[in-house]
């Protein structure tokens, strides 16, 4: 709901000017700036913007009589379908009240039989290398000359990536702004599945390339290009299902780094259709090592479901150097309601059974394992490290950080914020120089966070950290729950 | 209801946190020397320990029996020995069985019987495996699995002492000062709770290896769950226990000279890993990427043992003390300097080694490696 203060506006029609979502009009009769309150979706963009902050954006309190079952989403959504006949379609994470694991764990610090450490005075590291390890070194016989050879591996300087976000389903002006932030904080970056815009491709170095089921914009410059290769077989905002692009949404542009006609739907299938078992999987990992010389790590992404465990293991055995997990309240540009707000299972008990199944057979030293869905802050990421993660993704809070307001509009290609679009006039609103700064600043603060809870707890590089679930107590959790994260009750 | 001072761990903690002197000595010609200087030594540490553990290892101690692994096993109960004794006499070869001499004196309360075994096990007895990784899993099989009976120590002519009780107390109890030995380690140890189970003293040992360390080792958590993806379940919850885990993988398992392993447990930091030569930096920065799991972390000194050689060091920051001293072909290792120079006033060199950086004493070798 538009709350206009009369007394303050003064009909500068910014308001008009910046909302996608056509709430605001100038009724030039009355000399009048008014609001259509039924399409407002609550980005804030008019608020942020108003000079004189005449504006207020409020919840509708005109409500449904009270019925915890038929609850107002409920009954719109049967009104939506009876209307349209359709799929009900949506953005962002899952937003339903799924229990968050991140907020029933707490962290631990030193108090007096070990000295916390104090990342001002002390070297404090949170350098981190992804790719498949071998479990010893071998020297040579009555030498210190080494004979082990570590396949590739990839240096971040703080564990937290940006996750994938195709071009096409976010502007170019967003994937500028990931990838110069990523080069300049020493991590990387991911292209999702539409493709590298040619003018990109300076940022290769710090750039995960994806190689998703409709195959859109992949060739041999774009894999040899990247840093690293990842397959994507499953996203967290929607397991099971492929993706799907709008025809409005394919532009020139997009259309030549999708390497689609303008104007199509970019359909991305459910499975990759030369990926129906594991072995299948295993061949696509060696092709696209083929194709990259053995010079890039390859990583598989898989949605967090049921049997996330068995599944990782498998991937391991197949060669994958990276595991990737997408939780539950993994995000997305466009995805059918009902699979983003009822399917997959939440990232940290995905989390934790897979890196407790790889550790029980051995294998965990073999692949590196990196988490989405929903991270939020420097202490979920600090949690996702000790619960057994090498590194994590963030998608929706870089995207905070150029501006979104977690409005859940990503599917209209309206985004007020010019992120979640490829309107020329929306997207010039982020600007990547600015974007930039403001990703790189993000992650400045989150590692200057993670280092003071690292010395808190008396270590000083984060591989000390990676698994130590003695580290981590749970509040308000059952015992089973306490089982699968393997973490115990605070206070024993 | 358990008897709370008859096991280790009663409150099951995640791990036991305790702190502690730490002492060692050793003739680098292999010279044979008594206990008496090291239990004067690690007395006038006192005040580091709260008299909850005291220990020692001694290396040169049965040359009598030098191929024979020793074993000194503890006994809460008569029960415990009869069924270890039928154990080692069917795993093993067993030439010689005695209790170990002791002194009753009033600071040591409550005793368990110590017994010592010199055994043999061929190729028969080891179905296959080498004779070293059988005895690990013996003794591994003993303390799991046998009723009031703990292996103090398993190697080759040479033996722990240790029990609840300052370290100048279990020396008198043991009549250390009749012994005689070419390398000495000592500890005396602070824990926090534990009233005291004889198990949970230093050195903690495990073949001929002995370590002693002093700290808390905030890397515990995932340093164990890594060691038992290598087939070492960490049972005793201690520190000193990853430690020894973690030696016998990297030293026995993977043969990496006792140099790396310190890079490994305590390694250098990467911007100065950037600044060595490319080979260097090279092989450190691989140790790191391959072994980060097992980095102690956290503040702590250890000194590691075995027959031929001693090591001691700090974490990279250097938050727990370790002072070196140097006379002739004697090196001393301790907490104090003052300790050292107690019993050798004119040391040739002492020194603060830098954080993580190994000092070794090798038999044969004169000079000093640092």
């Amino acid at each position: 709901m538009v709350d206009r203060d009369p007394e303050r506006c003064i009909e500068c029609q910014v308001c008009v000017n910046q909302c996608s979502f056509d709430v605001h009009y100038y009724d030039a009769e009355d000399d009048e700036v008014r609001s259509h309150e039924e399409n407002c979706v609550g980005c804030h963009r008019c608020a942020v913007f108003c000079p004189t902050q005449a504006l207020t954006i409020r919840r509708n309190p005109l409500d449904y009589r009270e019925n915890y079952n038929w609850r107002p989403e409920a009954i719109e959504d049967v009104i939506k379908q009876a209307e349209t006949g359709g799929v009900l379609l949506t953005g962002m994470g899952n937003d339903k009240g799924y229990r968050i694991y991140w907020d029933h764990l707490v962290l631990n610090a030193s108090q007096v039989t070990n000295p916390s450490i104090d990342p001002l005075r002390e070297p404090m590291e949170l350098t981190t290398w992804l790719g498949r390890k071998p479990d010893r070194v071998e020297l040579a016989p009555d030498s210190i000359d080494l004979k082990t050879e570590l396949s590739p591996q990839v240096k971040l300087e703080i564990p937290v990536m940006f996750s994938a976000m195709s071009y096409g389903a976010v502007s170019l002006n967003v994937h500028e702004s990931l990838a110069r932030a990523a080069t300049e904080a020493g991590t990387l970056w991911n292209t999702g599945e539409g493709g590298l815009h040619p003018r990109l491709y300076q940022y290769g170095a710090n750039t995960i390339v994806q190689v998703a089921s409709g195959r859109f914009g992949v060739h041999p410059e774009y894999l040899n290009i990247a840093r690293a290769v990842e397959i994507k077989i499953g996203q967290g905002a929607k397991p099971g299902i492929g993706g799907h692009l709008p025809g409005e949404k394919v532009s020139r542009e997009v259309s030549l780094t999708r390497m689609i006609p303008q104007g199509t739907d970019a359909l991305s299938p459910a499975p990759h259709h030369d990926i129906y078992s594991i072995e299948d999987l295993a061949q696509l990992i060696y092709a696209l090592k083929e194709a990259t010389n053995y010079q890039k790590p390859i990583l598989v992404k898989i949605a967090a479901v049921h049997n996330s465990a068995a599944i990782a293991s498998g991937m391991v055995r197949a060669g994958a150097d990276i595991i990737v997990l997408d939780g539950l309240r993994g995000s997305t540009g466009a995805a059918p309601k009902i699979i983003r707000d009822n399917v997959g299972i939440p990232i940290e008990l995905a989390l934790a059974s897979v890196d407790s199944r790889l550790r029980q057979e051995g294998i965990r030293n073999q692949a590196s394992v990196v988490i989405a869905g929903g991270i939020r802050t420097s202490g979920d990421v600090t949690k996702a490290i000790a619960l057994g993660a090498d590194a994590v993704y963030i998608a929706t809070s870089a995207l905070i950080a150029l501006g979104c307001h977690v409005c859940q509009q990503c599917h209209t290609g309206k985004c007020a914020w010019g992120i979640c679009t490829t309107d020329p006039a929306l997207t010039k609103r982020v600007n990547p120089e600015i974007g930039a700064r403001r990703l790189t600043n993000l992650l400045h603060s989150w590692s200057l966070e993670i280092k003071d809870m690292l010395g808190g707890m008396g270590i000083n590089a984060v591989e000390s950290l990676r698994g130590n679930r003695l580290h981590l107590r749970a509040v308000g959790l059952t015992d089973t729950e306490l089982e699968i994260l393997g973490v115990k009750m605070a206070g024993s | 209801m358990y008897n709370i001072n008859q096991v280790n761990n009663p409150h099951h903690d995640d791990k036991l946190i305790e702190a502690c002197s730490l002492f060692g000595m050793m003739d680098t010609t292999g010279r044979r020397f008594s206990g008496r200087d090291i239990v004067r030594a690690i007395a006038n540490m006192h005040v580091r320990g709260n008299g909850l553990g005291g220990g020692f290892a001694v290396y040169g101690l049965y040359p009598e029996y030098d191929d024979a692994y020793a074993f000194h096993v503890m006994y809460l109960s008569q029960e415990g020995r009869v069924n270890t004794e039928a154990f080692l006499k069917q795993k093993f070869y067993l030439l010689h069985a005695e209790d170990v001499p002791t002194q009753p004196i009033p600071a040591i309360v409550n005793p368990p019987s110590v017994w010592r075994y010199f055994l043999e096990a061929d190729s028969q007895k080891c179905d296959g495996q080498s004779p070293d990784d059988y005895v690990v899993d013996r003794v591994m099989e003993i303390n799991a699995s046998i009723k009031d009976a703990f292996v103090f120590s398993s190697g080759k002519n040479m033996a722990v002492f240790k029990g609840v009780g300052y370290p100048e107390d279990i020396a008198s109890y043991f009549c250390l000062t009749q012994y005689e030995g070419y390398l000495w380690v000592a500890h005396g140890r602070f824990p926090t709770n534990t009233p005291g189970w004889w198990g949970g003293a230093h050195p903690f040992n495990i073949l001929d290896w002995t370590v002693v360390h002093n700290g808390e080792i905030s890397s515990y958590g995932i340093n164990q769950r890594r060691l038992e993806e290598f087939g070492y379940p960490c049972t005793m919850h201690t520190d000193t226990e990853v430690i020894a885990y973690a030696v016998d993988l990297l030293m026995r398992k993977h043969h990496l000279p006792v140099e790396i392993m310190a890079k490994v447990l305590a390694p250098p930091f990467w911007s100065n890993i950037e600044r060595r030569p490319p080979d260097e930096q090279n092989l450190l920065r691989t140790l790191r990427q391959v072994y980060g799991s097992l980095m102690l972390n956290g503040p702590f000194t250890t000194v590691i043992a075995h027959h031929g050689e001693m090591i001691g060091f700090t974490d990279r920051i250097r938050l727990r003390p370790l002072t070196v001293g140097v006379k002739g072909s004697m090196l001393y290792l301790s907490s104090e300097e003052a300790a050292i120079r107690l019993i050798c006033p004119d040391l040739d060199r002492a020194w603060i080694p830098m954080g993580g950086e190994p000092i070794v004493g090798r038999l044969g070798r004169s000079n000093i490696q640092c």
